[in-house]
């Protein structure tokens, strides 16, 4: 194994962790807020693949254009579960609050299996096929792209986060939620908010990766474990650690599998998962 | 003797429909064992573990390849199977007590796909192909191989009233009620004396002996496996939502959840046909978000509460 290989491994890992990194942000940003693991985040994305294949098969528009509606129907579908499911289960006991979006993944899911068979299905895009070369280095424009708009995507977030009214307060609630609430801040409106945000990530991680994936209704197992993998290396809730967290489990994946055996790759992504929970909880960068 | 339509040939359709009934009655039981042992750890114990079905699926391992290259009677295979699955669970315990509720859920969900995943890329077991027991000594007992289900349905009715009836023996030792105190608040219940480690180690690894050996009953009875059928998530999913269906914690929880859900997504399946594939899952999900949304103590909790509102008088 030469050197170029191992190097070209980690470029593209680097790529495939930008989005995870976004998956990681999506996540990571409920769990910070509101203590909720949301398994059911990797169906999202499925379902974001599906809509933009539909939008492309059906409309002839480009997964990148479509991008936008994208956002805004999984916004929807994001405040939908909180104001339908999660609002009223956030009242009942812990282990309700883990089954419910346990619940949502599996109904998700085979909803799509029943639908849409398990066929796979491509949508094309103008940066589909094309090839950059960076000296020896290769880097496909569809990963390329993928990876400019996670960063992209995951800047404007920070960038919501930090300097707007309600990002401030999205943030004000994860610190402390008991005096955000004295503060007079609403703690609905933003979690069903903060649910709309995560969706609408998942749902440009869809379009990002539908010039370059096949979608079937398996395709959330790619994303959900490797999204955990990173919010827990970035410390769970740390929306900053966590994408840092996915490009690390990117590079993880791609050139660890290049190291050892292809077929085993995912297990490593598991096993620095579970590596992190045992010894580091509080992510590599936690206090 | 009863004629089929078009009085041509005899009715062979009452027979076939038996064979059927027995199968679905086998499912039924396999997963009143697998409820109570999961329950013994999730529900009593209050780890909510999401990958039981690695324990099922090394416990099918096991018992096959010792058939297959020692020629080891599964009936000592099965033994073997439970053990091994136990002392995986030992070894996880260790790092995973240390974790609280999602987190365990998440760790356990993680170590499930890690196995599967071996499993696929391993060649020793098979890999994908699978592994075939040796069908071709059907009929025999010593190899626990039979052509019909009587034998298999007699096994594994057999475990499920010896777990049952260990579960009760469980609630009513000093193990259940500590196992009872570590769920309701760990610390409390170490300030008290119990080491809450130890005993969910034990809940832990009962719970895992007898999947394991609930996962090679499985092999035998299927005569065939591979990493998609003894370890999919979806053996996890059904192994939880099947003791918090009828009520976790609960003795009687995991046989009502067996024998409501299973026959349930047996008759999805039938009405719906080869169109249906996939809608019992759907149907499971619907029922997960359901349950947690409107009873999420399960059916026993239901009928508990009606039955106290019954016996106390309302006041006008």
């Amino acid at each position: 194994m030469t050197l170029e290989i191992v190097l070209q491994s980690v470029v593209s890992g680097l790529m495939f962790g930008g989005v995870i990194a976004l998956v990681a942000v999506g996540v990571s940003l409920i769990w910070g807020i509101m203590d909720v693991i949301n398994f059911a985040y990797g169906e999202y994305l499925m379902w974001a693949m599906y809509l933009t294949f539909f939008l492309y098969a059906g409309a002839g528009l480009d997964p990148l254009v479509s991008l936008p509606v994208n956002a805004l129907v999984l916004f929807g579908a994001g405040v939908l579960t909180y104001r339908l499911v999660i609002q009223r289960v956030m009242r009942g006991p812990v282990f309700a609050q883990l089954l419910s979006t346990f619940g949502l993944f599996v109904l998700l899911r085979y909803t799509a299996w029943l639908v849409f068979r398990p066929d796979d299905r491509q949508a094309q895009s103008l940066v589909s096929n094309g090839v950059l070369k960076l000296g020896e280095l290769r880097v496909s424009t569809g990963e390329l792209v993928a990876f400019v708009g996670s960063v992209l995507a995951t800047s404007a977030l920070f960038c919501f986060l930090t300097w707007t009214k309600t990002g401030k307060a999205l943030r004000a609630v994860a610190q402390d939620r008991e005096a955000a609430l004295a503060l007079g801040i609403e703690p609905d409106r933003l979690y069903a908010i903060a649910w709309g945000i995560s969706a609408a990530a998942a749902g440009v991680a869809g379009s990002l990766v539908s010039p370059f994936m096949y979608v079937n209704p398996l395709v959330g197992d790619v994303f959900l474990l490797p999204g955990f993998a990173a919010v827990a290396l970035g410390g769970f809730g740390n929306v900053y650690g966590a994408f840092a967290g996915g490009l690390v489990i990117g590079v993880v994946n791609v050139t660890g599998g290049t190291l050892t055996m292809p077929k085993v790759k995912l297990a490593l992504v598991y096993l620095v998962f579970l590596a992190v929970l045992f010894m580091r909880p509080r992510g590599l960068w936690g206090r | 003797m009863a004629h089929s339509p078009t009085g041509l040939l005899p009715d062979r359709r009452r027979h076939d429909n038996t064979i059927y009934y027995e199968h679905v009655l086998i499912v039924c039981l396999l997963y009143v064992v697998l409820g109570q042992a999961w329950n013994l750890v999730g529900g009593y114990a209050g780890q909510w573990s999401l990958g039981h079905a690695a324990f099922f699926g090394l416990g099918a391992y096991t018992s096959t390849l010792l058939l297959l290259r020692a020629n080891v009677s599964p009936w000592l295979g099965m033994v073997a199977g439970g053990l091994v699955a136990a002392a995986i669970a030992c070894a996880i315990a260790f790092p995973c007590f240390k974790l609280r509720t999602h987190y365990f859920a998440m760790a356990t969900l993680a170590i499930g796909e890690t196995v599967r995943v071996l499993f696929l890329a391993f060649d020793w077991t098979g890999g994908a192909n699978g592994l075939v027991l040796p069908v071709q000594r059907i009929p025999s007992t010593r190899d626990m191989l039979w052509a019909d289900k009587e034998p298999y349905l007699l096994i594994i009715l057999v475990m499920a009233i010896a777990m049952t009836l260990v579960i009760v023996q469980v609630e009513r030792s000093r193990l259940g009620i500590y196992l009872r105190a570590i769920n309701q608040d760990e610390e409390a219940a170490a300030r008290l004396g119990i080491d809450p480690r130890r005993y969910k180690l034990a809940a832990l690894a009962g719970s895992a002996f007898i999947t394991g050996m609930t996962g090679t009953f499985y092999a035998q009875y299927t005569t065939y496996i591979d990493p998609f059928s003894v370890m999919p998530p979806m053996l996890s999913v059904r192994m939880v939502l099947v003791p918090v269906f009828g009520g976790h914690g609960t003795v009687a929880g995991p046989i009502i959840g067996a024998f409501a859900l299973i026959p349930l997504s047996e008759a999805v399946r039938v009405f719906w046909g080869g169109r249906g594939i996939g809608i019992d899952q759907v149907v499971y999900g619907a029922i997960i978000v359901g349950l947690t949304l409107w009873m999420p103590g399960g059916v026993v909790a239901l009928w508990r509460r009606r039955r106290r509102a019954r016996l106390v008088p309302r006041v006008a």
